[in-house]
């Protein structure tokens, strides 16, 4: 079936986040929809899922112009889509989640036939190698499992045309491989199929049209034998450099030594972090790789004491961090940047001279006499703003107001003021467009220049290769190894898969 | 990189898989201590030599059964015991990481009350422990919670959490005797309590999903409105007119040979219409909850009521229908206090059992069975307390009253594992 999307034009309020949009997909073909965070694909698709109502333009399946008042009137249209958080109910099994909403029904009382759906779940389980038990519980399952799921979900509906958003975001190395493969069956079958990313390497190795959009226009199409490089200044709309340069590190002593650390989750007794321990120098980048929800986002909060350790020992620059409060461990020299900007980072609805005083309100020079001298906070805002390049129209404007990288940056401008021993940084770039996380980088190969340990936490290996002097992958709350930053992509993955590096080389 | 090579590079810690599993030792230890103290209190602290009688005939058995009379100290120590071992057995299984049967719980518990009987009834020569009527009791002083809890199961499992049973129990109450009165028919009132209870529902459902307004707060909000309202016409329209609120009652409608069965015969199948209706009522929705389509599509929308929208489920639209149902189920609960009981409607006459019908219903694990049965436990602790006042016992009759919601914070704490919520009960959906 062919998709043709004409002029299609989307506002929340003054903002347009889809300005008159075309688009055209043929069966059989892979059309790869490029843009940053922000940019508008997802908003698009929405609309075309029935999702968002459009404020102009006109949706085409082979040619016949067509209006979807909902999900259910665009599925039965033969159009499915593969959400970037899933929509699929945790406590159901595989086969109620793919016959909910088109159920079968059975008998007299006309109950549901799990007996049809669960066929049905085998079959194209089989047909695909999908190895997806229809019993299975979806919490139970693994991420790349449940993403299979939802295409079974969308194929159990005949769809013609397949939309994944973003749908390596949470995928392993290899599960993306073997996504990119069913892709590429998918398409082998003359199923149209629309792919929605900002990763230039799945583009380059799938699609075979590619549409650029930036702030919500259509900025360019390009073949997917352009190289990255253009790729992403289309994306971006000026040159970007893809990798920062970063001189050797030159390690100094250990500053963070971790030592069996521990932590338990305590409503269910679960292990996030299990007997942890290594080692960062004064003058060196550790970054942790890993898959999402492997025990990294408490490895970060247990060393600043945000959750509380179970067991084991956190010593900086020699003395004993474990059992101080996070306000010792402040002082003591961290500076910290939280995996949740706007929940953890900055406070909305405070100015960014406020946010940029945070953890410093109480202390000479921001203080005097017990009250904040607004003053210097004043001057301290203005230079903070210019030297981090926020791009705000004042520094009294709420932080809830920027943008995401601007965000980020008034974040990393508070917890740089410090002197810092040790630097941790959570996803220091996600969400952030290229030209932001070229700054980011910078900043904080700056910091280890200047002789700060720096812990950063990233499921972008994109990330973890432009930064690492060592690399450390989690798996289940373990640390699996700690490698050089040469090692190979597919070693990390499989790594990250939970084998350890001689198995996986 | 071959597949292979994936498949043989199993980590450690996924092959051994539930290594991080602790074991779960809350349920055993408090079967053991409720067992313990029944033992010292009940089995020790019986004056030995007393015996306790049981009787369960009633006239209209037709197998008569004689009245049991048992050794009080002797049958309360060794119910204790058994008591006792099932919680050793709990125990066990915990060692094992295993969870006990639905069989359990309930043995123990009839062990516990029983050793509490022949206890409290101890020595009493004059009375004996009229066990028909203590089970016949419990289910009618269990049918409002039965539909309260229901009712809050329904529209729980849609994503609305509805505090305003109460209000459409009192509602559903006052509406029945009305209507009942004002055509002269009891049967009258249970058609005009449901319709009482599906308004005050459609009210939540209206703030809930059109306003987003915090559904506890309109819940309570609406409690009080209802109070207010019936309070006000009983005062003034229903005292000026004592025609419009008149004591009429079902009557009650044997079922030829069932309810001739010894003890349960009297007790499930000599009842009036709106305990049979229950009986249907609770069947269909455990059937429809779990099997149907209907019920598969209610529970994605309390669940992820995003994921319903994707599939084409109106969410809203899903959310309205399941809490004016379940008003209406609450409402026709209501009937139970005026027309199914024989009564004239009074000021504030449902006296807090919304709440407790709530509490059936996390005990109940948000299911209809889980609920019934839940409800059962109340209604027989009710009927207790109204069985021990009558044959004089020492247990001041308030600690009795106390005892099943002291039982529901056990239980929900760690007996019967951890419940568990629809995930998206109480937040609005907006797209």
């Amino acid at each position: 079936m062919k998709l043709e999307l004409r002029g299609i034009t989307k506002k929340f309020g003054d903002f347009t986040a889809n300005d008159s949009i075309d688009l055209v997909v043929e069966p059989g073909t892979v059309h790869a929809l490029l843009g940053e965070n922000g940019a508008g694909k997802s908003t698009l698709m929405n609309v075309l899922f029935g999702l968002y109502d459009a404020d102009g333009g006109e949706i085409l399946l082979d040619d016949e112009p067509t209006v979807f008042a909902g999900p259910g009137d665009a599925m039965a249209a033969g159009i499915g889509m593969v959400h970037q958080h899933f929509m699929l109910v945790p406590v159901f099994t595989v086969a109620e989640s793919v016959m909910l909403g088109h159920e079968e029904v059975t008998g007299p009382a006309k109950l549901l036939d799990l007996g049809a759906a669960r066929a049905k779940v085998k079959e194209i389980s089989d047909r695909f190698g999908f190895h997806i038990d229809p019993d299975a519980v979806i919490e139970d399952l693994s991420v790349g499992a449940q993403q299979r799921v939802e295409i079974i979900k969308a194929l159990s509906r005949d769809a013609e045309v397949l939309i994944l958003d973003e749908p390596t975001a949470v995928l392993t190395p290899q599960e993306t491989d073997e996504l990119l493969d069913i892709i590429g069956q998918l398409r082998d079958n003359g199923t149209a199929v629309v792919l929605i990313t900002h990763k230039l390497r799945e583009v380059k190795a799938i699609a075979d049209q590619i549409t650029v959009i930036r702030r919500g226009k259509v900025v360019g199409t390009a073949e997917p034998t352009a190289s990255q490089e253009e790729l992403a200044s289309l994306m971006v709309g000026r040159d970007v450099s893809m990798t920062v340069s970063k001189e050797p590190a030159q390690p100094g002593e250990p500053m963070l030594v971790v030592e069996g650390l521990s932590v338990v989750d305590p409503a269910t007794s679960l292990k996030h972090l299990d007997r942890v321990s290594f080692e960062v120098r004064a003058g060196e980048i550790l970054a942790v790789a890993g898959v999402q929800g492997n025990g990294q986002t408490e490895l970060a909060e247990a060393i600043l004491g945000i959750v509380p350790t179970a067991e084991g020992a956190v010593t900086l620059d020699g003395s004993r961090l474990t059992g101080s409060s996070i306000r010792e461990a402040l002082d003591a020299g961290i500076g910290f940047v939280p995996e949740d900007r706007t929940e953890d980072g900055v406070v909305a609805d405070f100015t960014i001279t406020n946010n940029l005083i945070l953890d410093l309100y109480d202390k000479a020079p921001y203080s005097k006499a017990g009250a904040i001298d607004t003053a210097f906070a004043a001057k301290n805002a203005k230079e903070q703003v210019e030297r981090f390049d926020v791009r705000t129209t004042s520094s009294e404007a709420l932080a809830g107001s920027l943008s995401g990288g601007n965000q980020q940056k008034v974040v990393l401008a508070r917890e740089l003021a410090r002197d810092l021993k040790l630097l941790i940084a959570s996803q220091p770039t996600r969400g952030l467009d290229v030209g932001s996380i070229e700054f980011v980088h910078k900043r904080i190969i700056e910091e280890r220049d200047n002789g700060a340990a720096v812990l950063i936490v990233s499921s972008e290996l994109e990330e973890v290769y432009a930064l690492a002097d060592r690399i450390a992958v989690m798996y289940h709350g373990k640390i699996v190894d700690i490698v050089p930053p040469d090692t190979d992509r597919d070693t990390l993955g499989l790594m990250m898969a939970g084998a350890h590096e001689e198995e996986a080389a | 990189m071959s597949a292979t090579t994936v498949d043989t590079a199993t980590p450690d810690a996924a092959a051994s898989g539930d290594v991080l599993r602790t074991k779960s030792w809350k349920g055993p230890i408090g079967l053991g201590a409720v067992a313990l103290i029944s033992l010292l209190v009940f089995g020790i602290g019986t004056p030995s030599g007393a015996d306790t009688t049981f009787s369960v005939a009633t006239s209209s058995d037709f197998v008569h059964l004689p009245t049991l009379t048992i050794a009080s100290k002797l049958a309360a120590i060794v119910l204790s015991v058994i008591a006792l071992a099932l919680a050793g057995y709990s125990a066990y299984l915990a060692n094992q990481y295993r969870k006990p049967g639905l069989w359990l719980p309930i043995v123990y518990g009839m062990a516990v009350m029983g050793a509490l009987l022949s206890w409290a009834g101890a020595g009493r020569d004059n009375t004996s422990i009229q066990v028909t009527g203590l089970l016949t009791s419990s289910l009618f002083l269990a049918v409002p919670l039965i539909f309260g809890a229901l009712a809050g199961t329904l529209c729980e499992r849609s994503g609305i959490v509805n505090i305003a049973i109460e209000g459409q129990l009192l509602a559903g109450a006052f509406f029945a005797a009305l209507m009942a009165s004002m055509v002269g028919n009891a049967y009258v009132g249970l058609i005009a309590a449901p319709l009482a209870g599906a308004l005050v529902g459609a009210v939540l459902a209206i703030f809930a999903t059109k306003y987003w307004v915090n559904q506890i707060v309109v819940g309570v909000v609406l409690n009080m409105l209802v109070i207010g309202l019936t309070s006000f016409f009983f005062s003034t329209v229903m005292s000026d007119n004592p025609d419009l609120n008149r004591s009429l009652g079902l009557a009650a409608l044997p079922i030829p040979l069932l309810s001739s069965i010894p003890v349960l015969g009297p007790v499930l199948f000599d009842q009036n219409l709106l305990v049979y209706t229950m009986y249907v009522v609770v069947i269909v929705f455990q059937i429809m909850l779990f099997k149907s389509r209907w019920g598969l599509r209610v529970r994605a929308v309390g669940e992820h009521p995003k994921a319903a929208d994707t599939v084409g489920i109106k969410v809203n639209r899903t959310r309205v229908r399941n809490t004016i149902l379940g008003g209406a189920i609450a409402g026709l609960g209501g009937a139970f206090f005026t027309v199914a009981s024989g009564l004239a409607f009074g000021k504030e006459m449902t006296a807090g059992k919304g709440y407790i019908a709530l509490a059936a219903m996390i005990l109940g694990r948000w299911s209809p069975r889980g609920a019934l049965a839940a409800a059962l436990l109340f209604g027989f602790a009710d009927a207790l307390r109204v069985q021990l006042g009558i044959i004089g016992s020492d247990i001041p009759s308030q600690f009795l009253a106390m005892f099943p919601y002291l039982a529901t914070i056990f239980a929900v704490a760690g007996l019967v594992g951890h419940s568990r919520p629809p995930a998206a009960e109480g937040i609005p959906y907006k797209k």
